[in-house]
């Protein structure tokens, strides 16, 4: 099946909810309102002609300054009947960081949603259990945002602090010292 | 009595890892125990995390190679192929058919290498000892290999967007047949240590079962998935490089539990030395950078030393970096030995990559693990980690 036609699909089924259909490189792009994206998602799935049923991967960007609505989630689903992928884009605006959760469709989802949220700030409502994954859990701003410095922030860590705290504590049972 | 009875039906919590022999590397698990038996599993990952995705956004396509050989640092060529397959996705060339044979060959040196280490590991930690040094015995061959063929062992950075670094040597192609022909009796000698034994078949048959279903809709993928009976190859499914060329089978499991993923991965090793084999056969003879690859890739540096035009050239892309990437956007999925490796480049139309995001099989197949070992006995728990093949590495990127 045509990446193309899949994208047709959910025109039709969801019409008014199809922002724009782009390709590029044999690859088609679905950028649809945020509101509908469980919906859209459940019905790739479901649909046994469609039967898009492998997650590959959830993920966000950030367009500072290049785009009105500053995010963008970012879904690539397969089908491993049809063999078949399609990239489905949602736009979410930075006062309204609020998407559906699709991990009750894919289990799959749950981690990326996670890391999507670790790195970008962007929650996912209803998600069962969403928490910092990569970094620290109380660490402070989103690293992957492009207003988040490379090289870190300025202040050490919290918890690199009280690493070394402990190791200065602990330096004095040293057997050699 | 009744404050043992009591004890009994408490829970007990047991932290696993982040430095244990077994969790290969850095993964922490939560493990909440009944007795013996696992009733939640929680893991924790992230200490290895150098923000890889983040560093690539502040490079040109050709500097951040290199950072792809830290992701799965066992099988790093597979890597770096799947980060110069979406890159040239993106800027539309396609390397030369002897580059794809030489990629072909040297990304099934690297699913042996890697599951040679998954072999020796696994069946460490399930308690047989000596295949760990069987194992790394011919591990040690390839690595070898890799070194005559472009001077490092692990992070090796050999393939270039649009073909690879330098061409094969003689000795290399020499040796490398003569690995060939030995590897499939060397298999069989690995399987006749566990293949049959009563405490392996114990440990492994009916443990972390995971249903065909429930394993597509977890995500996995590779050997891990092929193993619960779903036809999912992406060599064969979408190919890339010379894998249209070359026949190999590809090896589906039944059951879905450890012991059929050992035997998915033990027919791979067959099936990967099968295609090596047809490579070197077939090798055909031509250039082993695209002929717009100059743009992307530094010239090689015996000529850049007696040509003007290319020693230009090389100042330019140091300087100036690589001509500018269309605008657009790709993902470019790839089979490595640890499953689906994925890479999503978006390009604003710079030198740059404007987002690298990397789609790793084991960051997904970590998330699956309590899924695998809910329910089950707690020394089972190891058998799961081996089984689904985890590198940290690539987890945390």
């Amino acid at each position: 099946m045509e990446p193309h036609s899949v994208a047709e699909r959910i025109r039709e089924y969801f019409p008014e909810e199809v922002l724009s259909i782009e390709d590029f490189r044999d690859e088609t792009t679905v950028t649809v309102k945020k509101e509908s994206i469980y919906n859209i998602c459940k019905f790739l799935k479901e649909s046994s002609f469609l039967s898009m049923d492998f997650l590959r991967d959830v993920t966000a960007l950030d367009w500072l300054g290049r785009k009105s609505l500053r995010y963008e989630v970012i879904y690539h689903i397969y089908s491993i009947k049809n063999e078949c992928m399609i990239r489905l884009k949602v736009p979410v605006s930075d006062d309204d960081l609020y998407v559906d959760s699709v991990s009750t469709i894919w289990k799959g989802a749950n981690w990326h949603e996670r890391e999507c949220y670790d790195m970008f700030g962007i929650v996912f409502s209803s998600h069962p259990d969403l928490r910092r994954i990569l970094m620290p859990e109380d660490w402070e701003g989103y690293p992957l945002r492009k207003d988040y410095p490379a090289e870190g922030p300025q202040e050490e860590w919290r918890g690199f602090k009280e690493v070394l705290k402990k190791a200065e504590e602990y330096a004095k049972y040293e057997w050699n010292r | 009595m009744e404050q043992i009875k009591e004890r009994h039906e408490r829970e007990l919590v047991l932290n696993l890892g982040p430095q244990h022999p077994s969790t290969h590397g850095v993964l922490r698990l939560k493990i909440e125990v009944e007795g013996e038996t696992v009733i939640k599993c929680t893991p924790y990952v992230g200490y290895l995390h150098r923000g890889t995705e983040k560093l690539a956004e502040g490079m040109t396509y050709l500097q951040a190679l290199p950072l792809t050989d830290r992701l799965d640092y066992v099988s790093s060529m597979t890597n770096n192929i799947g980060y110069c397959l979406a890159v040239e996705k993106l800027f539309g060339i396609e390397a030369p058919i002897r580059a794809k044979y030489i990629r072909t060959m040297i990304a099934e040196m690297t699913r042996i290498s890697s599951h040679l280490l998954w072999l020796g590991t696994h069946a460490l930690d399930l308690g047989a000892m000596t295949v760990f040094l069987y194992a790394f015995r011919e591990r040690e061959w390839i690595l070898d290999l890799f070194e005559t063929l472009c001077g490092a062992r692990l992070t090796v950075s050999y393939p270039r967007i649009g073909g690879v670094r330098n061409d094969v040597s003689q000795e290399f192609i020499d040796s490398l047949y003569e690995f060939t022909n030995i590897f499939p009796s060397k298999v069989g000698e690995y399987e006749t240590l566990i293949d049959k034994n009563r405490i392996w078949l114990m440990r492994t048959k009916g443990v972390g079962v995971i249903s065909a279903e429930e394993a597509i809709n977890w995500s996995l993928s590779g050997a891990t998935l092929r193993g619960c009976g779903v036809n999912y190859d992406i060599r064969k499914k979408h190919p890339y490089d010379a894998y249209d060329l070359v026949e190999f089978d590809v090896p589906i499991g039944l059951n879905g539990d450890v012991y059929d993923r050992y035997l998915c991965r033990m027919e791979e090793l067959r099936q990967s030395n099968r295609i090596i084999r047809q490579c070197i056969e077939k090798l055909p003879k031509g250039a082993i950078l695209a002929p717009d690859a100059p743009k992307f890739t530094l010239p090689p540096k015996d000529k850049v030393l007696d040509n003007m035009e290319t020693l230009i050239h090389h100042f330019t892309l140091i300087t100036k970096g690589p001509m500018t990437a269309p605008k657009g956007e790709v993902y470019c999925c790839t089979e490595v030995p640890k499953g689906e490796l994925g890479f999503y480049m978006v390009s604003d139309g710079t030198g740059k990559p404007y987002r690298m995001r990397i789609r790793s099989p084991s960051f997904v197949h970590v998330s699956a693990l309590p899924a695998l070992c809910e329910g089950g006995m707690i020394a089972d728990v190891i058998a799961n980690i081996g089984t689904i093949d985890v590198v940290l590495g690539e987890c945390d990127r």
